[in-house]
């Protein structure tokens, strides 16, 4: 059995989230006041992810970095991995929010996107 | 000299929100002034997802948020003017801007909208002893050379302070590869989201030290690091808890103040908590026909709350004029009953009403002054105490807020006095 403390982020409470993680795989959550924390205890356990957020450089705009996100969520352990693929990464105004700049982040099965309209 | 009904100071969330609002209530001569080479404000830096979940039900990031109402500006053709430094606003709603094509120039507008956001709380303030070496920046600061400039400030960062920016600087700092060793908040809590807490320090194992602060910066011509210290109940460093942090960068994210050097100027009453003008029920200030939304009216952690309250100032704007028009002027005000912020409670916005006035319902937001677990928000009109909402949990870096029916205002016909209070339970 393992046991795990976590903070629910579905409101200001901020509860403590006690998890007791059974070898056959049951969950148990304690310390939540609503169940909300119940379903977010259970989430962060299983398959934690997050959107990623960060800039790419970009050639022949004002700027000098565009901002992009992954489409989806992916898998908190490849946030790094996102992030460094990233570094490499150069493209060239303009580009259009929503435009995908790189398919398949860290073999995420997600990709790219840019979040704003850069012209040249 | 050029006339106008509705003058915007700020292309931010909150200028864009009150254009598009005050041209649905079919004001037709709208004029924004933005002092940035592009609109959106703030917003344009924070490419952080986590904005518009109220507004839009989904999470997008800043730039994106901000693009939807720079569509309809568009979509409306509302004209704006960029790159022009608004530099005075008269009593009599003259206002004086630059810019590199008109020079100097002037508008005579019926009806100001106030939303110029607000800037970060400089070091100066904050009194740390040491040099003054380089490798100090505001978060703020850091996150505009990140994310617009595309350059990492440093590669081991201390942050001084648990504000939201802080957070996230924390979070974009590593994930540009550089290490950031702590995160010291003087308060015994956090000034941040829970969620930022979450996803910006705990995703990354940065610690956050709380009830500490900076007692020494090292270093002549760089930063090469910083003490932290414990401190009391009082605020006071308790010796012998010293700690050394090599690093090279130091980051404050010690809060924001309204930007308010054109309102005072003009002669708007000024609200001592918030730092911003004194509102009515129509965000309107003391100044007639001049409004005020968006952070340069009180600092908000959520950009839904002031794209909500600049519709309203835009409306309340156009509102305004339209009586302009008709009556050619303003009718008188009728009863004002002054809004409290009673025991509990730092401050409320709006501070007065004018129960005649009030649309539907009326949305009191305030702030807490400190942490409370399972609480009552209570409003009292006089000394009847007519809501009581309990709360889970209220924290200072949370806005919270209570709404008023218009029926509740007006079947209180002999009311004095309006008190926000937190009662414990
Ligand atoms: C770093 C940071 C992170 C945030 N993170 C989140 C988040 O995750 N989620 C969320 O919902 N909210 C977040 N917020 C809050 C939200 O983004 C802000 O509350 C919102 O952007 C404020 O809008 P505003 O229009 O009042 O101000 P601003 O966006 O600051 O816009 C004010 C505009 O006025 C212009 N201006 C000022 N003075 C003049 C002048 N004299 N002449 C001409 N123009 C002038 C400025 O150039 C600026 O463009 C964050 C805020 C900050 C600062
Ligand atoms: S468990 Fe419920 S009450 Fe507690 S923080 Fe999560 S959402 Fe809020």
């Amino acid at each position: 059995m393992e046991k795990r403390e976590l903070t629910c982020i579905g409101c200001p409470m901020g509860c403590t989230l006690e998890v007791r993680i059974e070898e056959d795989g049951g969950i148990e959550v304690a310390g939540n006041t609503c169940g909300r924390g119940d379903s977010y205890a259970r989430k962060e356990i299983l398959s934690p992810a997050r959107i990623v957020t960060t800039t790419v450089r970009i050639d022949g705009a004002a700027e000098k970095v565009l901002s992009v996100k992954t489409q989806k969520e992916i898998p908190k352990d490849k946030i790094f991995a996102c992030s460094a693929a990233l570094k490499k990464v150069q493209v060239k105004a303009p580009v259009y929010a929503g435009d995908v700049l790189v398919e398949n982040i860290a073999d995420t099965g997600v990709d790219i996107i840019a979040t704003k309209t850069v012209l040249e | 000299m050029r006339a106008c009904d509705i003058v915007i100071i700020g292309g931010g969330p909150a200028g864009l929100a009150a254009a598009v609002s005050a041209r649905k209530q079919g004001i037709e001569d709208i004029l924004i002034l933005e002092r940035d080479r592009e609109l959106g404000g703030i917003l344009n830096q924070c490419i952080h997802n986590g904005f518009g979940l109220h507004t839009f039900q989904e999470e997008l990031t800043g730039p994106e948020y901000a693009a939807r109402f720079i569509r309809q500006v568009d979509e409306l053709h509302i004209e704006y003017k960029l790159n022009t430094m608004v530099m005075d606003i008269s009593p009599e709603r003259e206002v004086t801007a630059m810019n590199r094509e008109d020079g100097i120039f002037t508008v005579k507008a019926n009806s100001v909208v106030l939303a110029m956001g607000c800037r970060e709380r400089p070091r100066g303030a904050l009194n740390i002893p040491g040099y003054r070496p380089a490798g100090i920046y505001s978060a703020g600061t850091a996150q505009r050379l990140v994310n617009i400039e595309g350059c990492l400030p440093g590669r081991e960062v201390v942050i001084l302070g648990s504000g939201d920016i802080g957070l996230i600087m924390a979070r974009r700092m590593t994930l540009e590869g550089a290490k950031v060793k702590v995160v010291s908040e003087l308060m015994p809590y956090s000034g941040g989201l829970k969620r930022n807490i979450v996803q910006c320090l705990q995703d990354y194992d940065i610690p956050l030290k709380l009830s500490c602060t900076v007692v020494d910066i090292r270093g002549k011509e760089r930063v090469e690091g910083v003490v932290l210290a414990q401190v009391d109940e009082k605020g006071k460093p308790v010796p012998g808890t010293e700690k050394e942090y090599r690093c090279d960068t130091l980051l404050l994210s010690v809060g924001l103040i309204p930007e308010n050097e054109l309102s005072r100027e003009m002669g708007a009453a000024i609200h001592e908590v918030t730092c911003g003008p004194k509102v009515d029920e129509s965000l309107e200030t003391s100044v007639e026909g001049v409004f005020a939304c968006g952070n340069v009216l009180h600092v908000h952690d959520l950009v839904d709350f002031v794209s909500e309250e600049a519709a309203a100032a835009g409306r309340h704007a156009a509102e305004y004029i339209h009586r302009l028009k008709r009556t050619k002027e303003r009718p008188a005000r009728g009863k004002t009953v002054p809004i409290e912020a009673g025991s509990g409670v730092r401050y409320t916005v709006p501070c007065s009403v004018c129960p005649a006035r009030v649309e539907d319902k009326l949305i009191i937001r305030f702030r807490v002054d400190q942490v409370y677990t399972d609480c009552y928000v209570s409003v009292y009109f006089d000394d009847e105490r007519i809501l009581q909402k309990r709360r889970l949990a209220a924290a200072p870096g949370e806005m919270e807020e209570v709404r008023l029916t218009r029926k509740q205002l007006r079947e209180a016909p002999g009311l004095g006095r309006i008190t926000i209070k937190i009662e414990e339970r």
